[in-house]
């Protein structure tokens, strides 16, 4: 399986080095590997386990939180179509229906080609344009079936490309941002922390003011 | 298995109100500690008094009032504070609690019949005291593939999970190892390690412990027993000398488990795996219950196998074989190696024998893989709160603790990261304090004086021993800020060097720093106790000096030896040379042991007799003429000394196997067939004559050893008296300087290695990882060797073809290798005699294909 290519692990240590702790970099990792290989690969983030300096199994526990990452091998365009109440009333399920019946595919699977997985979402905060549906998280307003079936022709003949790119990569142009910017944030240890952390020195949690 | 908080002294005394009655509690204290400690127990599922509180699972809620009206609230995330009301005994309080209880169970197999914690498990237990007896949940469960294991030992039933956070806390806070995490998300949350990487942590056995329901359950133990059909006893783990307190729990004659006891001083209810499952060597395959010998010859031409004997004839084969020593050579013709597994009750028996009895001084419990005995006994020691104390500085001169000593690597590592203890590490190489340490310095062997000389002196401030500059100049400030109190840790760093100049490095520091403790790093079980007993030349029991012994022992004893005598390695050498007769192994294998292997074996080749007294036959046992069976850890009473010098008090929990006896007792019938009566009938009554003779542990009675409320055990006197053996200044070790082929060699250890006792037991065999030949990368490319790539290392005692690997942590010019790995014996490559061995490295020639290799490039 793919592990980080050099000019990735290039651009990791560059965005780890905008943040004041290695580890904070993590997420941004995540999407770095995801844009690589369209999904996270063992190897990769066993590469950023060791680029952030934790383990493979914090990194796991981690991405596997989130919902927009993939801990398998996905299609080419990820259709997510909304069935929160909004698009439900105005035909989500149906759509989806029709979406299972076009690919011939459950929601969380993907087509033997390669090139779509399907799955149904809850709200993506389009409920103004319901029913909806993103395609790699791309929206499609009020979309019929017929639409549904446009948007799937367009995919499949590379009408869309322009607008819509391979799963994983969140944009095209990766944001420029200037040497020396960083996430301009206390670092941790200098944090004030809640009160209870500080466990060794009650007297601070004193200085709380319960007294007063 | 208690998990009650430690007892604190109040400094900053805040009044609250627990459930209507007024109590003074420490300000800042948790409240959940504070109403335990005043007799009120808050059930809990996911707090645990020695990690940081998270408030997971909701259970501790109780009603507070903290001046802005009465709520529920986390009593394990709160904080005591001046006029508290708390309430845990009201209707909102006992509603909540059912209410988190329901939620807990709705995914809950409640599969109690066949889970292994049933009988044990808070969850059980807290539904029937705070639960609502009924459920409304009616639909399907969660369902996952049960068990999966995520490691060697430890099973996990993600069921049964109440994601409390425990283990993974556990992993990550106190074990330093997070390889287990919470992995998905909502309902399908679940405790996961990453795929096919195990959770190969040295501590993973605590997490079954602490589980408070059973999803984690150990793989040894699972469906063996249930809580009621245990017999219980409270002791001391003696698989290493951190002395941790253990239950040993046993069933029909049995020993099953081994849990953690929280003791405040030692373990804090922590242990490590080792010693967790070593008890399972107890019942292994090859376990001695009979004396074996060979017929009634002592040692022939013809060397017949081991066969079973009576005791009455192995004692009299042994009890001949001593006196045609003493007739031969006198006293010196005997000598005994091993004696740290014992109790300290079997040591004093085996050195009144030898030195009471016998005469002969040549007796060493450390088999030339420790440090001098002058620095345990001729200078203060510390206990492990010393060291640990918050704010201070360690200075670490050992082998890595992580591999000899788990618990006090845990205690260490727990002091640095969050009391603010500032520990200096100078180890062989880069190891498990290294990430923690505040300065780590791995001077090259042979180099350790002057390291520590340029750290006192300060000064020129180039690089020495190969450390910068900067991290010499960084341990120099932090040991200038001490007050002069400073806990010295020392142990062997690398069996491949002289112990001189650890002798000399603590000599240089003791005399820099005038409140210098020691607290020795050496690992064999009650290693500490044998030096105080007296198990190494020129030492009587209190830390005595031979040489200056007082009227007492003259006249309780019948003899005492002539002058000092020898350690392991001038025993071996003299054995070697034709020059003991009788040499006795105390639980003790030289041939795996002790580092010089070649030395070992024309030792054992050269005595005429070798007696043993152990467990197991082993590599050394077998050529025994007689061995006799000892009773194990668990099958004896008595205690143990650990690394602080605390006397801990170990019970019986099984009986011996056969008609294996406790070691003391083997002491006195020898001391009988040899026509003396050592005058020693019971544990209690050698303690009290301990007591009565040893300066060292004279207040110290066995009433108060055996009141419960003592079971932290009580320390001996741990500073020097008059007459004591003391610790001299060393000359300095001479050692050449280093040529550009040579490279210095360091033999470290590993927890799990090809040791008599890990082998024995089912959970820990097969760990031990095989060597590979660990340098630093920058000394690639000068030797020509690439990293994975085959060498061949070579000494002038021998040589092999092994990997090489690449590790920033190995000083360059050195090369490093691990003691008894299941792939390589470096004791081949050791001359025990060198101060510091030195080691040739050539890259082997790749050849494409299969076919034969052309030997050293
Ligand atoms: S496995 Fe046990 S200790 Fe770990 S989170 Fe689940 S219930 Fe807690
Ligand atoms: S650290 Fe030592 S005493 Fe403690 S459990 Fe492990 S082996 Fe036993
Ligand atoms: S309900 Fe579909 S976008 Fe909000
Ligand atoms: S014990 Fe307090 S929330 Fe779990």
């Amino acid at each position: 399986m793919p592990r980080l290519t050099p000019e990735n692990v290039r651009r990791a240590k560059e965005i780890i080095s905008r943040y004041p702790r290695p580890r904070s970099a993590l997420i941004p990792l995540l999407h770095l590997a995801q844009e690589q290989d369209g999904w996270l690969t063992e190897d990769a983030m066993e590469d950023v386990a060791e680029l952030v300096g934790v383990t493979p199994a914090q990194v796991i526990g981690t991405a596997s939180f989130y919902e927009m990452f993939k801990m398998e091998p996905v299609g080419r365009y990820v259709i997510n179509v909304c069935t929160n109440i909004s698009c439900l009333l105005l035909g989500g399920e149906t759509l989806l229906q029709h979406a299972e019946a076009t690919l011939g595919i459950k929601p969380g699977s993907t087509t033997e080609d390669g090139l779509f997985t399907l799955e149904d979402v809850e709200c993506v905060a389009a409920c103004t344009e319901a029913p909806c549906l993103q395609v790699n998280y791309r929206y499609f307003y009020r979309v019929t079936n017929d639409d549904f079936d446009r948007i799937l022709a367009d995919l499949r003949d590379g009408d869309l490309s322009r607008d819509i790119p391979e799963h994983g990569i969140l944009s095209r142009v990766p944001q420029r941002i200037p040497t020396g910017k960083v996430a301009n944030i206390t670092p941790p240890e200098d944090q004030r922390v809640p009160v209870w952390i500080e466990r060794a020195a009650p007297d601070k949690a004193a200085a709380g003011g319960d007294e007063a | 298995m208690s998990e009650a908080p430690a007892d604190i002294e109040i400094t900053d005394p805040v009044t609250i109100t627990l459930d209507g009655r007024q109590v003074v509690v420490q300000r800042g204290a948790l409240l959940i500690d504070a109403c335990e400690r005043n007799g009120v127990y808050i059930p809990r599922f996911c707090y645990h008094p020695r990690m940081r509180p998270v408030g997971m699972c909701r259970m501790c809620l109780v009603e507070v009032d903290t001046g802005r009206g009465a709520s529920l609230q986390p009593s394990c995330m709160l904080q005591c504070s001046s006029d508290m009301v708390v309430d845990t005994q009201s209707d909102k309080t006992r509603k909540a609690q059912e209410g988190v209880l329901e939620f807990l169970l709705l995914n809950h197999p409640l599969d109690c019949p066949v889970c292994d914690r049933g009988g044990e498990c808070p969850l059980q237990d807290q539904t029937v005291g705070y639960g609502p007896g009924e459920t409304r949940f009616v639909d399907e469960k969660r369902h996952y593939e049960k068990p999966i294991a995520i490691s060697r030992t430890v099973l996990l039933d993600r069921e049964r999970c109440i994601l409390c956070d425990r283990c993974t806390r556990f992993a990550k806070e106190v074990a330093g190892d997070p390889l287990i995490d919470f992995q998905d998300r909502g309902s399908r949350t679940q405790v996961n390690t990453f795929p096919n990487q195990p959770f190969a942590s040295y501590f993973s056995g605590n997490t079954v412990q602490i589980c408070p329901v059973g999803a984690l359950t150990a793989e040894p133990y699972r469906f063996k027993a249930r809580p009621w059909d245990l017999e219980i006893v409270e002791s001391s783990c003696t698989t290493c000398s951190v002395g941790c307190r253990v239950t040993i729990q046993s069933s029909r004659n049995q020993v099953l488990r081994c849990l953690g006891v929280d003791s405040d001083p030692v373990n804090w209810g922590w242990l490590c795996d080792k010693g967790r499952y070593g008890v399972e060597a107890l019942n292994a395959e090859g376990r001695l219950g009979v004396p074996l010998g060979r017929g009634r010859s002592v040692k022939t031409d013809d060397e017949t196998a081991l066969e079973e004997v009576s005791w009455a004839g192995a004692l009299r084969t042994a009890a001949d074989a001593i006196t045609s020593a003493l007739d031969r050579r006198g006293p010196e013709g005997v000598a005994v190696i091993g004696g740290a597994r014992l109790t300290n009750e079997a040591q004093y028996a085996w050195v009144k024998l030898l030195k009471g009895v016998i005469g002969t001084d040549n007796l060493d419990a450390q088999l030339g893989d420790g440090i001098p005995a002058e620095i345990v006994l001729g200078l203060p020691l510390a206990t492990i709160d010393d060291a640990c104390r918050p704010g201070s500085t360690t200075v670490v001169v050992s082998g890595d603790p992580k591999e000899e000593l788990p618990i006090l690597y845990l205690r260490l590592r727990h002091a640095a990261v969050q009391d603010g203890v500032n520990l200096i590490e100078i180890g062989p190489k880069a190891g498990g304090l290294t990430p923690y340490a505040t300065v780590a310095m791995h001077p090259l062997p042979g180099e350790l004086a002057d390291l520590v000389r340029a750290v006192v002196g300060g000064g020129a401030g180039g690089a020495v021993a190969g450390v910068d500059p900067a991290s010499i100049e960084r341990a120099r400030s932090l040991l200038a800020d001490t007050d002069g109190e400073m806990t010295l840790v020392v142990g062997r760093r690398s069996l491949s060097e002289d112990t001189g100049f650890t002798a000399d490095a603590v000599s240089v520091l003791v005399s820099a720093y005038d409140k210098v403790r020691i607290l020795p790093a050496l690992r064999r079980a009650n290693v500490l106790g044998a030096l105080t007993m007296g198990m190494a030349p020129g030492v009587l029991p209190g830390r005595v000096a031979l040489a200056a012994a007082p009227d007492a022992y003259s006249t309780r004893w019948p003899a005492l030896p002539a002058g000092r005598g020898l350690d392991t390695t001038g025993i071996l050498t003299a054995a070697a040379e034709g020059r003991i007769d009788t040499l006795i192994l105390l639980g003790a294998d030289p041939l795996t042991d002790f580092p010089d292997r070649d030395l070992a074996e024309r030792a054992l080749a050269g005595a005429r007799n070798v007696i043993a007294v152990d467990q197991f036959v082993n590599d050394s046992v077998r050529l025994a003429e007689v061995v006799l069976p000892a009773a194990g850890f668990a099958e004896c009473a008595g205690t143990t000394t650990n690394i602080e010098g605390r006397i801990l008090k170990l019970e019986q929990s099984t009986t011996p196997p056969g008609t294996a006896r406790p070691d003391w007792m083997i002491a006195a019938e020898l001391a009988a067939e040899l026509g003396s009566d050592l005058g020693l009938d019971s544990v209690e009554q050698i303690w009290k004559e301990i007591a009565e003779l040893s300066p060292s542990h004279v207040d110290l009675t066995w009433e108060m050893l055996s009141d419960p409320q003592n079971r932290d055990g009580l320390v001996a006197r741990g500073d020097p008296l008059p007459g004591s053996v003391r610790f001299e200044a060393p000359e300095p070790t001479a050692h050449r300087a280093l040529d550009s082929y040579s490279l210095r060699l360091v033999a470290t250890r590993k927890l799990y290695d090809e040791g008599t006792m890990v082998g024995r037991c089912r959970s820990c065999a097969g760990l031990a990882e095989e060597t590979a030949l660990a340098m630093n990368p920058h000394d690639f490319e000068r030797l020509g060797v690439e990293d994975g790539g085959r060498v061949t290392v070579s000494s002038k005692r021998g040589s092999t073809v092994i990997e090489a690997r690449g590790e920033a942590g190995v000083p360059r010019n050195s090369v490093a290798l691990v003691v008894n790995a299941p792939n390589f014996d470096v004791g081949t490559l050791i001359d025990a005699n060198d101060a510091v061995n030195e080691v040739r490295v050539e890259a082997l020639q790749s050849v494409a294909g299969e076919t034969g290799s052309e030997g050293g490039s």
